[in-house]
């Protein structure tokens, strides 16, 4: 299973009898322990050991909360306000899980920009790239099942807008979203179905981290520099206790600060409306997903125009899975065969500008597309005044301060009492959400784009010859740039 | 190159900001001036402010809102308002049991006989619902359903600050007026009262008296109030529609069908604290907060000890660390 040769001699007779039978403890001691992992990776390469910890964490608590959950639109909300309530620890249990969802999203995404930063996703890491995203995939399916069982407003609504996604695929569509909601609606036996599904989807991420991990023990751990091990005893350092030890500190340093959140602000990533049972008559004046999703609402809603035959929610919906999508393809796209940004000087000014680009889609997603960008940019607004003279609409408009009022309101005063006057502000035109997020799904797209043909023409920095070699010019360099060290 | 790093960095800050971000168009809810005891990593409950709170929520919210989610119990649990240490077991409290049999309820099991009759509640039975249903509900007021209090903390942002601002919030006596739209007539037939029409008024609000908040913004102008509709700065919700004045300036908040319910007096407080409609509202939002998120001192409490042991193990593994690496160039 891993691509090193092993090196366990089994020491007693048990040991040497289980051996020839499940080497179970062989493998734990090829992939776990002895394991050949580059001697210079940095703090970017824990979140893989964080995310291991999120998924057990996620699963614990889910285990447990689920023993207390009732799957039914007349009891979901109450019991998990029971939960937090009368089960001991209930509360403590039921945050840990709602916000490891949060933290579980904000380490895969760390762990992915580590990824595209030190080209993780090249030959010959193609599969495990694959898996990785198969893997971020079903943590979205997951998270958007969960948020639908606590039953609040948010849940049900937000879990309306998804589905009609589907309703927006052409000739099936409609079928499928009644296929999926069990119902013309989101029902009873939505919810049950939902939960159903997200204590599955849990089991198949299991199943999808296990391939990622042997996909990874195949080529072995990329690195910084790019370059493939070369000696396994000048580059690399067996995993345990080196990285063990390494992963176990930054593991320590992330949950404080999940803690942070659990313990001091647990509601502070949630939207208060999910504390208003759901209520299918009553919309919320913002729907918004869960911030991990924000960027992805961002680009769904940024379509806003009719392509040819294609409506602009079906387009919406193609750009968004396209997002996934292009990820999967990523491996491809990417004509250059150096794999470290550290050597590529321009995709690297790309790439912080791509990280840029999936934040300030997080901030349109979270925005109101209406509202401006730049309130302070945004002019005053303009009075109109609209009546009906001689059976025709008309509008009259007034620009300025307090005068514009005054003058708008001497205007209606003139006009006859059946002309229906009637006063209004219209906001200055202004570069609102609207524009930017359409502008960001371009250079979202732009940048997998420009991958490829920036793989073509970029000229690369020159590559160390090996790990080991690069470690000792960068400490030659750091001894004589900072003597104190 | 850092600059993009920088901006990186304060984009990430900037979209988790964005993302809590608050209803619109009302204005902002204050805390009251001495600030909340329960905030803060080591805040508490003031027991006696609950304790009073209860009484406000018992005394005039319950007429019109439930709190489905709570027990009689509750109030004696550790850190509710009627908590005895000498009475670990709530259901014992006699003062708890005594607060429950205040409220007669229709039980919701069954008698020997197979019949539901109304009984004195237990500190196991919920909190008594003024109606028996939404329905019920709706059609007392007026079409609209007053929301259950019981996390009514948590569903509004700031909440307890929300409630007290709610509150103690609506406009003062002196800004009311009314306006006749429509005299009152007769018919044209002065003797026959069947066909005589009452005039039609309307209440105005004179928005340049408004001091919302502590803002010094000003609005000149007259906001209507149709009938059954109580304006409040802090509801949220669209003023223009209903304000007679320049649109651009209008005031914020919205309209509730809650009519302004704490007048000073409104209850007589047990252990002798004037019960201003300041006080009041600090009272019941106080006990909303703990009604809300009853654990929530605990659940800081045990935090602190959570962090201290992160801490000593962080510092533990990043000495072992150190000390495993010491000889291997990285």
């Amino acid at each position: 299973m891993s691509g090193h040769e092993s090196s366990y001699t089994p020491t007693n007779a048990f040991t040497k009898w289980l051996d020839t039978r499940l080497p179970i403890v062989r493998f734990a001691q090829d992939t776990a322990i002895n394991f050949p992992t580059p001697k210079n990776l940095n703090y970017w390469y824990t979140f893989g050991g964080i995310l291991a910890v999120c998924l057990v964490v996620q699963i614990l608590t889910g285990i447990i909360l689920a023993m207390h959950y009732e799957a039914s639109v007349d009891g979901a909300f109450a019991s998990v306000e029971r939960i937090m309530r009368d089960v001991p620890y209930g509360w403590l249990l039921r945050y840990i899980h709602a916000n490891g969802a949060s933290m579980f999203f904000l380490a895969v995404y760390l762990h992915m920009f580590r990824g595209l930063y030190y080209g993780s996703y090249k030959a010959p890491r193609e599969v495990l790239w694959i898996l990785g995203c198969v893997i971020y995939l079903l943590m979205m399916a997951t998270a958007f099942l969960g948020y639908m069982l606590p039953w609040g407003q948010m849940s049900y609504h937000g879990a309306n807008v998804i589905t009609g996604l589907f309703g927006a695929i052409p000739l099936v569509g409609e079928s499928l979203q009644t296929w999926i909601l069990g119902g013309p609606s989101i029902g009873n036996q939505t919810l049950q179905r939902f939960f159903s599904l997200h204590y599955l989807l849990p089991f198949m991420i299991v199943g999808a981290v296990i391939l990622h991990v042997w996909a990874l023990h195949v080529p072995g751990n990329n690195n910084p520099t790019g370059v493939e091990v070369q000696d396994v005893a000048k580059d690399t350092v067996p995993f345990h206790p080196y990285y063990t030890v390494k992963d176990a500190f930054a593991i320590v340093i992330f949950l404080i600060m999940f803690a942070v959140f659990v313990f001091y602000a647990p509601n502070v990533l949630g939207h208060a409306d999910n504390y208003i049972e759901a209520n299918p008559l009553v919309t919320p004046a913002h729907i918004v997903p869960e911030w991990y999703l924000l960027p992805f609402y961002a680009i769904l809603r940024a379509i806003t125009f009719d392509l040819g035959p294609i409506p602009a929610k079906l387009l919406g919906v193609i750009f968004m899975f396209a997002a996934i999508a292009v990820l999967f393809i990523l491996p491809w796209l990417d004509t250059s065969k150096v794999k470290s940004m550290r050597y590529r000087p321009v995709a690297k000014q790309f790439f912080f500008g791509f990280v840029a680009v999936c934040l300030l889609l997080g901030w349109c997603g979270a925005a109101n597309p209406d509202d401006a960008v730049i309130p302070a940019l945004q002019g005053d607004p303009k009075l109109v005044v609209s009546y009906t003279a001689g059976g025709q609409e008309a509008t009259s408009e007034y620009k300025g301060g307090h005068e514009a009022y005054v003058d708008a309101k001497r205007f209606m005063e003139t006009l006859p009492a059946d002309a229906n006057a009637s006063l209004s502000a219209v906001p200055a035109p202004t570069f609102l959400f609207r524009h930017f997020s359409l502008i960001l799904t371009f250079c979202y797209f732009g940048f997998f784009v420009l991958l490829f043909f920036l793989g073509l023409t970029e000229k690369p920095k020159e590559l160390p010859e090996s790990i080991h070699k690069s470690v000792l010019k960068r400490h030659k360099a750091s001894a004589s740039a900072v003597p104190a060290e | 190159m850092k600059a993009f790093r920088i901006l990186t960095a304060g984009l990430a800050g900037l979209m988790i900001a964005a993302s809590a971000h608050a209803a619109g168009g009302a204005a902002h809810p204050h805390e009251p001036e001495e600030g909340w005891p329960f905030e803060g990593v080591t805040g508490q409950f003031d027991q006696a402010s609950l304790q009073r709170g209860y009484q406000v929520y018992q005394e005039v919210c319950s007429s019109c809102h439930s709190m489905k989610l709570l027990s009689y119990r509750n109030l004696g649990d550790p850190g509710g308002p009627f908590y005895d240490p000498e009475y670990p077991n709530p259901n014992d409290n006699p003062y708890v049991k005594a607060l429950a049999a205040q409220n007669e309820i229709l039980s919701p099991t069954p008698n020997e006989a197979g019949d539901f009759d109304f009984r004195p509640a237990t500190p196991a039975d919920t909190f008594r619902s003024p109606y028996p249903n939404d329905n019920a509900a709706r059609a007392a007021n007026g079409g609209a359903v007053p929301p259950d209090l019981s996390v009514i903390y948590k569903a509004r942002h700031d909440g307890a600050s929300y409630v007290y601002s709610l509150l103690s919030g609506y406009p003062d006596e002196e800004v009311y007026s009314e306006r006749v739209v429509t005299e009152a007539s007769d018919g044209g037939t002065p003797d026959d009262p069947s066909d005589d029409t009452p005039a039609e008024v309307q209440t105005l609000i004179d928005t340049s008296k408004l001091h919302i908040g502590h803002g010094d913004d000003h609005y000149e102008g007259y906001l209507i109030q149709n009938a059954g509709q109580y304006y409040n700065p802090y509801m949220p919700g669209d003023t223009v529609p209903q304000f007679e004045g320049d649109p651009r300036h209008a005031p914020p908040g919205g309209f509730l069908a809650m009519p302004p319910q704490l007048i000073p007096g409104r209850v007589e407080y047990s252990d002798g604290t004037e019960a201003t409609v300041e006080q009041m509202a600090h009272d019941v939002a106080q006990f909303l907060a703990w009604a809300g998120e009853p654990k929530q001192t605990n659940r800081k409490s045990l935090g602190l000890a959570v962090m201290v042991y992160f801490g000593i193990l962080a510092i533990l593994l990043w000495f072992s660390y150190k000390r495993i690496w010491r000889n291997v160039e990285h």
